[in-house]
């Protein structure tokens, strides 16, 4: 202790009395490792904002519900719980949509084709939803991806009609519905359908049939051969696919898993059969009809 | 422990006629706490041995042998430290001044320093995850799920951590004119809450989590925490008890709010039953709402009593210190203490607003929330207000001048917490990136920069240098990390209420305007600058450990003791 107090002549007595040289305040007196304490007042302006919240906290909680009881709480003055404001917040929501809502419930699809009206609010809904449920696999602008069909373009896989479209929405392709669609591209290659150079063959061919300038020395007769004999089955004798099977267009310039000779060649090796879920028990039937005018509307509707 | 009596010894000048440590004819023997806990540790290394041969899972049989290894480890250290220690014990003071106990001081700011770095480049990778995801390189170690708790507990529990024992460790010592409680104790805080680190960052990364957001070790882990923090406790405790001091320094007030609550919210939160000591899984004891509740007065709290009570600690007594000033207001600092940790502990519901909560509760967090905002500022007043009569420290000395900004950032927090909490502003900022935003201003502004400057104090006084390396190197730091948060902050309050209000928009017929996606994809820019901000920051820190390195390896002062400077109340030049 002793060395301490050398060093601060005031700190054996008269604590109280001890006055900052800077600020001409008192200290309290006491000091720890050189450092001491001013004797200021609570700032005015502080302790008045602190007395300010509490008043507005307790008239908050009579206000509203705050304080648990022994089998319930106080509910406040002003009536308002959560669920009934969220139920208010719902209602003022359906009773903005009411106008088109019930129309749209009622309507069927021609029908909502022609109301400009009706269809503008469809589209709207369907633009929502798809937003929420089916961007994740076709892109927020529904530009598709790799096995991901693009919509904004005129080819439609399962067919571009309305009824076509809310079809496939309702109960999906290759999915665990019923009604869905069916058909797989079978793995020509892996099953051992076709051996290796007739793969290549019916690649080169598949790839002229676009207009793609085949790879050096092919054969394109044997391609033509294979293809006749596997392939127009589903894709037809022009190569101009079927809806009914969800076999694409291979004389177009669209591509689901791509145009490269390899992407080709793994088609025909390994077959392809992309799944998309059914959605008619998960949205309701309006939603459902409100996402077939918006898809139909992106692209080439038919 | 056997320091305990200590106390008595003290009292007739140090002359005892037992010294622990000594027997009756002057020999050096085994005190009671080094066989003891050389024994402890020698019985877990058979349990944890044990345990590692039947671990159901490889993560919890490698830290099962991780264990094994330290407990081994920790056998011979005690026992070669027994071996090589003089007979005595280290004496409580030498010629009439307390012999301080800075071993394990030293130890903690260099593990927060290293963990601070560490913690800090975990946050510019997952930053940069956030903008470009192909960075999760497809691996579970890698994946942001995983790395996002390391950066949480690296940069809050090990840097901050570290920082708080080791500063309060030193605070206690000089403040109440006593050493440290205990020869091993202190040790075994400080290695052992960086064993704990050790456990908890490697099995987030090998995936073994409880999913608590800031207490996701496992029970395991939990159980050593516990045991470490109880030390902790008794050591402070114990320090306090021998004070020289006839009051307790209010920077110890909060230290000891912090270790006490902290233990408290420990406890309840991870209260929990391990599938089998053989595995690593376990089941939490509270379930659905109640469940949420808990956690997040836990969360709440973790901010209010480690993150603010902790760091006030520090505050209080290295800004007067540094400054050469009296703390402002004696009265301020008691009302403002007490309201503090009796409102805080209530706050925690605004967490859960607008969720299955009961609306009573909602309602009690945030008004418990705007009542804490003035004792919140109380904290800002008397760190700020220290300054009367040194203002112009602010411009000669950056560590003074870091530090008052890291007041002012704490102040500013504390206004946008209580503002967040009112359920009008909350529906618009929650679960958006304004959150992230308010966190990083406290966490980068307040937390890390009161650390900062007071390593920036400490690390002279502890290693006995004059001054530190180089205070244009504090200067470029101030800047740099400056720079940093502000575009990390500004870059989230934009995110975040962008993303709020895109959410909510709905189309005149009543739609919802935008599709998650493209809230998603409008935060791109944003992500990119908050990660940018975050890299200015890191190299702030990364340039701070170059200024100490260079400082620990500079010739010692001249002086003895440069902590223990003649305290005066003149003004500075």
């Amino acid at each position: 202790m002793a060395d301490i107090h050398a060093q601060n002549p005031h700190a054996q007595d008269a604590h109280k009395h001890e006055v900052d040289a800077v600020t001409g305040v008192s200290t309290t007196g006491h000091e720890w490792d050189g450092i001491r304490e001013l004797n200021n007042p609570l700032p005015r302006w502080w302790l008045w904002l602190f007395y300010a919240c509490i008043a507005w906290a307790v008239v908050y909680w009579f206000a509203y519900p705050a304080w648990p009881l022994v089998s319930g709480y106080t509910s406040g003055l002003l009536g308002w719980n959560s669920r009934e404001a969220i139920q208010a917040d719902l209602a003022a929501l359906h009773a903005q949509r009411a106008a088109f809502a019930g129309k749209l419930d009622a309507a069927s699809l021609e029908e909502i084709e022609a109301n400009p009206e009706l269809l503008a609010f469809a589209r709207a809904q369907g633009r929502a939803a798809f937003g929420d449920n089916c961007a994740p696999c076709h892109g927020a602008g529904a530009g598709g991806a790799k096995g991901y069909p693009n919509l904004n373009d005129d080819d439609w896989l399962w067919g571009g009609t309305l009824e076509q479209i809310q079809n496939t929405i309702l109960h999906g392709a290759r999915s665990t519905d019923d009604g869905g669609h069916m058909g797989d591209m079978p793995a020509f290659g892996r099953d051992g359908i076709l051996t290796r150079p007739q793969v290549f063959a019916v690649a080169d061919y598949v790839l002229s049939l676009s207009g793609h300038a085949p790879e050096g020395a092919t054969d394109l007769e044997a391609g033509k051969q294979v293809f006749e004999a596997n392939c127009v089955a589903c894709h037809g004798p022009d190569a101009k696919g079927n809806p009914e099977l969800g076999a694409p267009n291979l004389t177009d310039a669209i591509w689901l898993y791509g145009s490269d000779r390899d992407t080709i060649v793994a088609t025909v090796t390994n077959g392809r059969g992309g799944i998309m879920p059914a959605w008619s028990g998960r949205l309701d039937p309006s939603t459902i009809k409100a996402l077939t005018v918006y898809v139909h509307a992106l692209g080439g509707g038919k | 422990m056997t320091q305990l009596s200590s106390a008595t010894r003290q009292e007739n000048g140090g002359s005892g006629a037992t010294e622990p440590g000594v027997d009756q004819s002057g020999r050096k023997k085994l005190t009671f706490g080094e066989g003891g806990l050389a024994f402890v540790f020698a019985v877990m290394t058979l349990v944890c041995i044990t345990v590692a041969s039947r671990a159901q899972d490889p993560g919890y049989a490698f830290h099962a042998y991780l264990s094994a290894l330290a407990s081994v480890a920790a056998v011979f250290v005690i026992l070669n430290r027994y071996v090589e220690r003089p007979a005595a014990l280290p004496p409580l003071e030498i010629a009439g001044k307390p012999n301080y106990n800075m071993g394990p001081v030293k130890f903690a700011t260099v593990a927060a320093m290293f963990w601070g770095i560490a913690g800090f480049t975990v946050g510019v990778i997952i930053a940069f995850q956030l903008a470009f995801p192909w960075l999760n390189f497809d691996l579970p170690w890698t994946a942001f799920g995983r790395l996002r708790p390391l950066h949480t507990s690296a940069v809050i529990f090990a840097f901050g951590g570290n920082v708080l024992i080791g500063t309060s460790f030193y605070v206690v010592q000089r403040t109440s004119r006593a050493r440290l409680a205990g020869e091993l104790a202190p040790w075994f805080v400080v290695l052992g809450y960086n064993f704990f680190i050790v456990i908890a960052g490697t099995g987030y990364l090998l995936g073994i989590t409880q999913s608590k957001e800031y207490a996701e070790p496992e029970w395991y882990a939990d159980l050593w925490l516990t045991v470490v923090w109880v030390t902790y406790l008794l050591v402070f405790l114990a320090t306090l008890w021998r004070r020289k001091e006839p009051h307790i320094y209010v920077a110890n007030w909060f230290y000891l709010a912090f270790i006490v609550t902290i233990a408290m919210l420990h406890l309840g939160n991870n209260a929990s039953l391990p599938v089998s000591v053989f595995s690593p899984k376990s089941y939490i004891v509270w379930s659905g709402v109640q469940d949420a509740m808990v956690q997040w007065w836990y969360g709440h709290n973790a901010v209010g009593f480690f993150l603010t009570a902790g760091f006030l600690a520090i505050m209080y007594y290295f800004i007067p210190k540094r400054a050469d000033r009296p703390v402002y207001s004696y009265r301020l600092s008691i009302i403002h203490f007490w309201a503090l940790i009796f409102l805080y502990i209530w706050a925690g519901p605004h967490h859960l607003h607008y969720t299955a909560l009961p609306d009573w509760a909602q309602t009690l967090g945030m008004t418990f929330s705007i009542m804490l905002w003035m004792p919140s500022w109380g904290g800002m007043i008397n760190g700020l207000m220290t300054l009367s009569g040194a203002w112009d420290k602010l411009r000669t000395d950056p560590v003074i001048r870091m530090m008052v900004v890291s007041v002012a950032f704490y102040g500013m927090s504390t206004f946008e917490g209580p503002m967040m909490s009112v359920k009008a502003v909350n529906s618009l900022s929650h679960y958006t990136d304004w959150t992230i935003g308010h966190v990083h201003s406290g966490a980068l502004g307040w937390v890390a920069y009161i650390s900062f400057g007071a390593i920036y104090c400490l690390v002279p006084w502890l290693w006995n240098k004059r001054e530190l390396y180089s205070l244009r190197l504090v200067n470029w730091h101030f800047w740099i990390s400056t720079l940093g948060i502000v575009f990390y902050i500004s870059a989230m309050w934009v995110a975040g209420i962008l993303q709020g209000l895109m959410w909510r928009a709905y189309t005149s017929l009543g739609f919802l305007e935008y599709s998650f996606i493209e809230t998603v994809e409008a935060m791109h820019p944003f992500y990119i600058i908050r990660a940018v901000g975050g890299v200015l920051f890191l190299l702030g820190a990364l340039l701070m450990a170059f200024n100490l390195y260079m400082t620990i390896r500079q010739p010692d002062a001249v002086e003895a003791d440069t902590g223990a400077r003649a305290p005066s109340l003149v003004p500075a030049e």
